[in-house]
C-alpha cells in the first residue's frame, strides 16, 4: 500500500530504520517504544517552552506502518483540542535533536523527521591548511639537498685546481720520458734530443 | 641489398672507429660518463619506459578492446615492433656513443634533423609530463589528513547546505575540478594561475634538478628507488585488493575475452600505438642512455629482457587497478541498490528487511504491476555493475577521480593514498629522467650553452626555462592545454622520427655495416629475425600506424572535453570544439618536430652548396701544405 500523506498541517512524519542502525542489535518496536517516543517529544517539549506541564498525553500518534512510520501531533497541556503550531514543535525537536536520537540509539539519518533537516556540522577548518605543513616539509628537503650539491661541486672543482697546479710541473718532465714503443727507458734523458720546437716548424 | 643502399661518403671519418672503441674501453679514457653497474643501467631504462601510460591507459585499452583478447595484438606487436625498435636504439646508440643528435649528424650530416626532431618532442612532453607530477604532489601533500578532503563535500557560504557544484556531481569530481585545477569552463578562459598549483609545479621541477643535476651520476643513484618502489606499492596494493570485496569482478571484467575485437582494425591500431609510446621510442633518452654503457654490452640481451619487463608490468599493474576499480563498481552498485531500496521501503512503508538484493527485480515488478504511475514517478536509479566498472578508467580521471574515490571507501584511506600517489610519482620522475636526458644531451651536442659552463648549470638553466614554459599548465584552463599537447605533440611526430631513424639506420648507415657492428659488440651476428624485421616489418607496421593516425587526426574536428559547471548534462564532460587560433598551436606542436627532419636536411643541403666552394679552395692548400711537411719530416727520421 502506498503511504498515505495526511492533511495534518502540525503535524509530523516520523521515520525510523532500526535494521539500517542497528543490524542485529536491532531491537523490536512496540508499544513500549512508542510509548517512550511520546515521552521523549514530551521531554523536548518541556526543555524548549521550560513549561513543566507537556505530559505524554500531549503527544498523539497516527498512522502507524510496519516501516516503522508514524505521525504525531502535539497538544497544548492548558487545552487538549488545540495544537502547538508546526514551526515551534520543529524548534523544539531542532533543540533536543541529539538527546532523541541517543535516547533510540539512532542517528539524523535513521531516525527521520521528514520536514526538519539536520543542521550540518560546521566544518573544522585548521589554521594552517595540512597540505602547506607538508609542502614546507618536502622544499625545504629539497633545498637542502639543492644546497649541498652546489656546495659539493664547488668543493669537487676547488680539488681540482689544487691537484691541477701541482701536477702541472711534472706533467712536461713526463711528456719527455720516454715510453717510446711501450718500453719504459729508464735512465737520465738528454735533453738535447727533446723535440720541442715540432709545433714551430714551416 | 648493397643497391638499396644510398652512398654515404666519409662516414669513418664522423664515426669512431672499432680500434678506437676498444682502445676507449680498455684505457678507459674519454670524458663520456658511465654507468657504475649494469643495474642501474636497466633500472633507469625500466624506469623511462615503465611510466604512467603503463597503469592509466593500458587497463582501459586492455578493458576496452575484448580484455585478454587484446593481449594477442599486444603481444604480437611487441615482439614485430617494440624488441627490434628497441634493439636498434640501444645497438646505435652504444656504437656511436653520443646523444641523439650526435649519432644523426655522424650517420649522416643531412640526418641531424632526427635529433633535433627528438629534442623537440621530448621538450614538448616534459614539459606538460611534469605538470602531471604536480598534480600528483598536489595529491600526495593533500593525502595526510585524518579525512581526505575528496571524501565528502564541502559545506556552503551559509552553512545551509553542501556546494551546488559538489552536490550535483561528486565530491573526488569537485575535488580534482574545482580545488585542484580550478577549471574554467573554456580552454579561451585563462583563469590565471593558481597559486597552489604553482607551489607544487615549482616543487616537481626543484626535485628533478636534484635528480638530474650531474646527469647520470645522479640519476644513477635515484634510479634505485624511482623504479624499484612502483612495484612494491603494486604488490602492495594488489594484496589489499584481493582482500576487498568485488575485486575479482574487476579482475573478470578486465580479462574476459572477446575474440571478435580481434577482427576490429582499431583493436590493432591501438595496440601498435601503445607499444610504440610505452617504450618511449624516439626520445632519444634510450640513445643516450645506451651511449654511456661499455662497447661490448649485450644490448640484443638487454632489448629483449626490457621489452618482457615492460609488458609484463603493463599486465601486472592493470589487474591491480582492476581489482580496486572492481571494489569501487561493487561499492557503487551496492550503494545505488540500497539506495532504490531504500525509497521502495519509504514510499509503502514496508517493514525493514521485506526487500533485499536478491528479490529486488521480483519486487519491483510486482509493485510495477500494481502501482505503475508510482513507480514511474519515484525515478529509480538503473544500477548495471558494467556500467560502474566502465566508468572514466582512463587517464588523469583515473587516477585523480575513480581511484581515489575507491581509496576513500577502504579503511585507514589516508595510508593508501599516500602509497599511490608515491608510486605515482615515482613512475613519472623516471620517465621524466629519460624525457630531460633526450633534452639536455643535444643541447650540449650542439653547443648551445658554452662549453665552460657546468653540468649542473646547465641542467639548471633547462629547469628553469621549462617550469616557467609550463606555467601555462598551472592556470585555469592549464587541463586543455595539457590534453591539447599530449594529443599533438606526444604522438604523430614520434612516429615520424621512428620511421626515420628506422630508414636511416638501415639504409644510409648501411644494413651491413650496422650488424658487422653488433658483431663487433656483443660477438655474434643479429640472426635473422632481426633482419627481417629491421628491413621490412617494423618500418612496415611505423608507416602503417602512421598513416591511420594522421588520417584519423586530420579528418575529425578537434574536440575537446570541458567542466562547465552551467552546461546541460551537468556532470557529464560538455564537448567543445577547439576555437581557430588553436590550429596554430597544433601545427607548431605536430609540425616542427616532424618537419624538422626534411627542414634541416635542406638547410644543410643548401648550407653546403654555397660553402662547397671556398671548401674546395682550402682542400687544395691543404693538400699542398700536407705534402710538403710530409715531405720533410720523411727526412728527419
Amino acid at each position: 500500500m502506498v503511504s498515505k500523506t495526511l492533511n495534518a498541517p502540525n503535524g509530523y512524519k516520523v521515520r525510523i530504520s532500526l535494521k539500517t542502525a542497528l543490524g542485529e542489535d536491532a531491537y523490536e518496536w512496540n508499544q513500549s517504544e512508542m510509548f517512550f517516543f511520546q515521552a521523549t517529544m514530551a521531554f523536548a517539549m518541556r526543555r524548549h517552552f521550560q513549561m513543566e506541564t507537556y505530559n505524554v498525553d500531549n503527544i498523539i500518534l497516527c498512522v502507524q506502518t510496519s516501516r516503522v512510520s508514524f505521525w504525531f501531533v502535539v497538544t497544548s497541556p492548558d487545552n487538549t483540542t488545540m495544537l502547538i503550531p508546526k514551526a515551534d514543535v520543529e524548534k523544539a525537536v531542532r533543540m533536543s535533536r541529539h538527546r532523541i536520537n541517543n535516547a533510540f540509539l539512532l542517528s539524523d539519518r535513521t531516525l527521520e523527521f521528514l520536514g526538519i533537516y539536520p543542521t550540518l556540522a560546521a566544518p573544522v577548518n585548521p589554521d594552517t591548511p595540512p597540505w602547506l605543513i607538508v609542502f614546507g616539509v618536502v622544499i625545504g628537503a629539497v633545498c637542502v639537498g639543492i644546497i649541498a650539491l652546489l656546495i659539493s661541486s664547488l668543493l669537487q672543482k676547488r680539488r681540482k685546481e689544487k691537484g691541477m697546479t701541482e701536477d702541472g710541473q711534472d706533467e712536461e718532465d713526463m711528456q719527455v720520458k720516454g715510453v717510446e714503443n711501450g718500453i719504459n727507458l729508464d735512465g737520465t734523458y738528454n735533453r738535447g734530443f727533446t723535440d720541442d720546437d715540432r709545433f714551430t716548424k714551416l | 641489398m648493397r643497391c638499396l643502399q644510398v652512398s654515404n661518403q666519409d662516414l669513418e671519418e664522423r664515426i669512431p672507429s672499432y680500434e678506437e672503441l676498444e682502445k676507449l674501453e680498455n684505457e678507459e679514457a674519454g670524458d663520456r660518463p658511465k654507468w657504475d653497474n649494469k643495474a642501474q643501467y636497466m633500472l633507469t631504462i625500466v624506469g623511462f619506459c615503465v611510466g604512467l601510460g603503463n597503469v592509466w591507459r593500458f587497463p582501459y585499452l586492455c578493458q576496452s578492446h575484448g580484455g585478454g583478447a587484446f593481449m594477442i595484438p599486444f603481444l604480437i606487436l611487441l615482439v614485430l615492433e617494440g624488441v627490434p625498435l628497441l634493439h636498434l636504439e640501444f645497438a646505435i646508440g652504444q656504437r656511436l656513443r653520443k646523444g641523439s643528435v650526435g649519432v644523426w649528424s655522424a650517420i649522416h650530416p643531412y640526418l641531424t634533423g632526427i635529433g633535433i626532431g627528438s629534442m623537440c618532442v621530448s621538450f614538448l612532453v616534459s614539459l606538460y609530463y611534469n605538470t602531471i607530477m604536480a598534480w600528483v604532489m598536489w595529491y600526495f601533500f593533500n593525502s595526510f589528513q585524518e579525512t581526505l578532503p575528496w571524501s565528502q563535500c564541502p559545506v556552503n557560504a551559509n552553512m545551509t547546505g553542501l556546494v551546488s557544484e559538489c552536490e550535483r556531481s561528486s565530491p573526488v569530481d569537485y575535488y580534482w575540478y574545482r580545488e585542484t585545477l580550478n577549471t574554467t569552463p573554456d580552454i579561451d578562459n585563462t583563469g590565471g594561475l593558481q597559486w597552489w598549483m604553482v607551489l607544487c609545479h615549482v616543487s616537481a621541477w626543484a626535485l628533478l634538478f636534484i635528480c638530474i643535476s650531474r646527469g647520470i651520476e645522479t640519476t644513477g643513484k635515484a634510479v634505485y628507488i624511482t623504479s624499484t618502489l612502483p612495484y612494491a606499492v603494486l604488490t602492495i596494493f594488489l594484496i589489499r585488493g584481493l582482500t576487498l570485496k568485488g575485486s575479482l569482478n574487476g579482475v573478470k571484467f578486465l580479462f574476459t575475452p572477446d575474440m571478435n575485437e580481434l577482427m576490429n582494425p582499431t583493436t590493432w591500431l591501438d595496440a601498435g600505438a601503445q607499444v610504440f609510446y610505452s617504450f618511449s621510442l624516439a626520445f632519444g633518452g634510450l640513445l643516450s642512455f645506451s651511449s654511456y654503457n661499455s662497447v661490448h654490452n649485450n644490448c640484443e640481451q638487454d632489448a629483449v629482457i626490457i621489452s618482457i619487463v615492460n609488458g609484463a608490468t603493463a599486465v601486472y599493474a592493470a589487474t591491480v587497478i582492476y581489482t580496486i576499480i572492481g571494489f569501487r563498481a561493487t561499492e557503487k552498485f551496492d550503494d545505488c541498490i540500497s539506495g532504490n531500496i531504500l525509497t521502495l521501503l519509504n514510499t509503502f512503508d514496508l517493514p525493514e528487511g521485506n526487500v533485499t538484493e536478491n528479490n529486488y527485480d521480483q519486487v519491483l515488478h510486482s509493485l510495477n504491476g500494481t502501482y505503475p504511475e508510482v513507480i514511474q514517478g519515484l525515478n529509480l536509479k538503473t544500477c548495471d555493475l558494467n556500467s560502474f566498472l566502465s566508468e572514466g578508467v582512463e587517464g588523469t580521471g583515473l587516477a585523480f577521480i575513480v581511484f581515489t574515490e575507491a581509496i576513500t571507501k577502504m579503511p585507514v584511506s589516508p595510508v593508501w593514498s599516500v602509497l599511490f600517489f608515491i608510486m605515482l610519482f615515482c613512475l613519472g620522475l623516471s620517465s621524466m629522467f629519460g624525457n630531460i636526458e633526450g633534452v639536455l644531451v643535444p643541447l650540449q651536442d650542439l653547443g648551445v650553452f658554452p662549453k665552460s659552463w657546468p653540468k649542473e648549470a646547465i641542467a639548471g638553466t633547462t629547469c628553469v626555462l621549462c617550469c616557467l614554459v609550463g606555467l601555462i599548465f598551472v592556470q585555469g584552463s592549464g587541463n586543455y592545454w595539457l590534453s591539447l599537447f599530449d594529443s599533438y605533440g606526444g604522438s604523430i611526430p614520434l612516429l615520424i622520427i621512428a620511421f626515420c631513424e628506422m630508414v636511416g639506420v638501415v639504409y644510409l648507415y648501411g644494413i651491413d655495416r650496422f650488424n658487422d657492428d653488433i658483431e663487433f659488440m656483443i660477438g655474434h651476428k643479429p640472426n635473422l629475425f632481426w633482419q627481417i624485421t629491421w628491413r621490412f616489418v617494423s618500418p612496415a607496421i611505423m608507416f602503417v600506424i602512421f598513416v591511420f593516425y594522421f588520417i584519423t587526426k586530420v579528418q575529425e574536428t578537434p574536440m575537446y572535453k570541458a567542466w562547465n559547471p552551467e552546461s546541460e548534462n551537468f556532470p557529464t564532460l560538455e564537448e567543445k570544439e577547439y576555437p581557430s587560433w588553436i590550429f596554430a598551436i597544433i601545427f607548431i606542436l605536430a609540425g616542427i618536430p616532424g618537419l624538422s627532419v626534411p627542414l634541416t636536411a635542406i638547410y644543410k643541403c643548401l648550407r653546403n652548396r654555397c660553402c662547397k666552394k671556398d671548401n674546395e679552395f682550402k682542400q687544395d692548400d691543404l693538400n699542398t701544405i700536407a705534402k710538403v711537411y710530409g715531405d720533410t719530416t720523411q727526412l728527419l727520421r
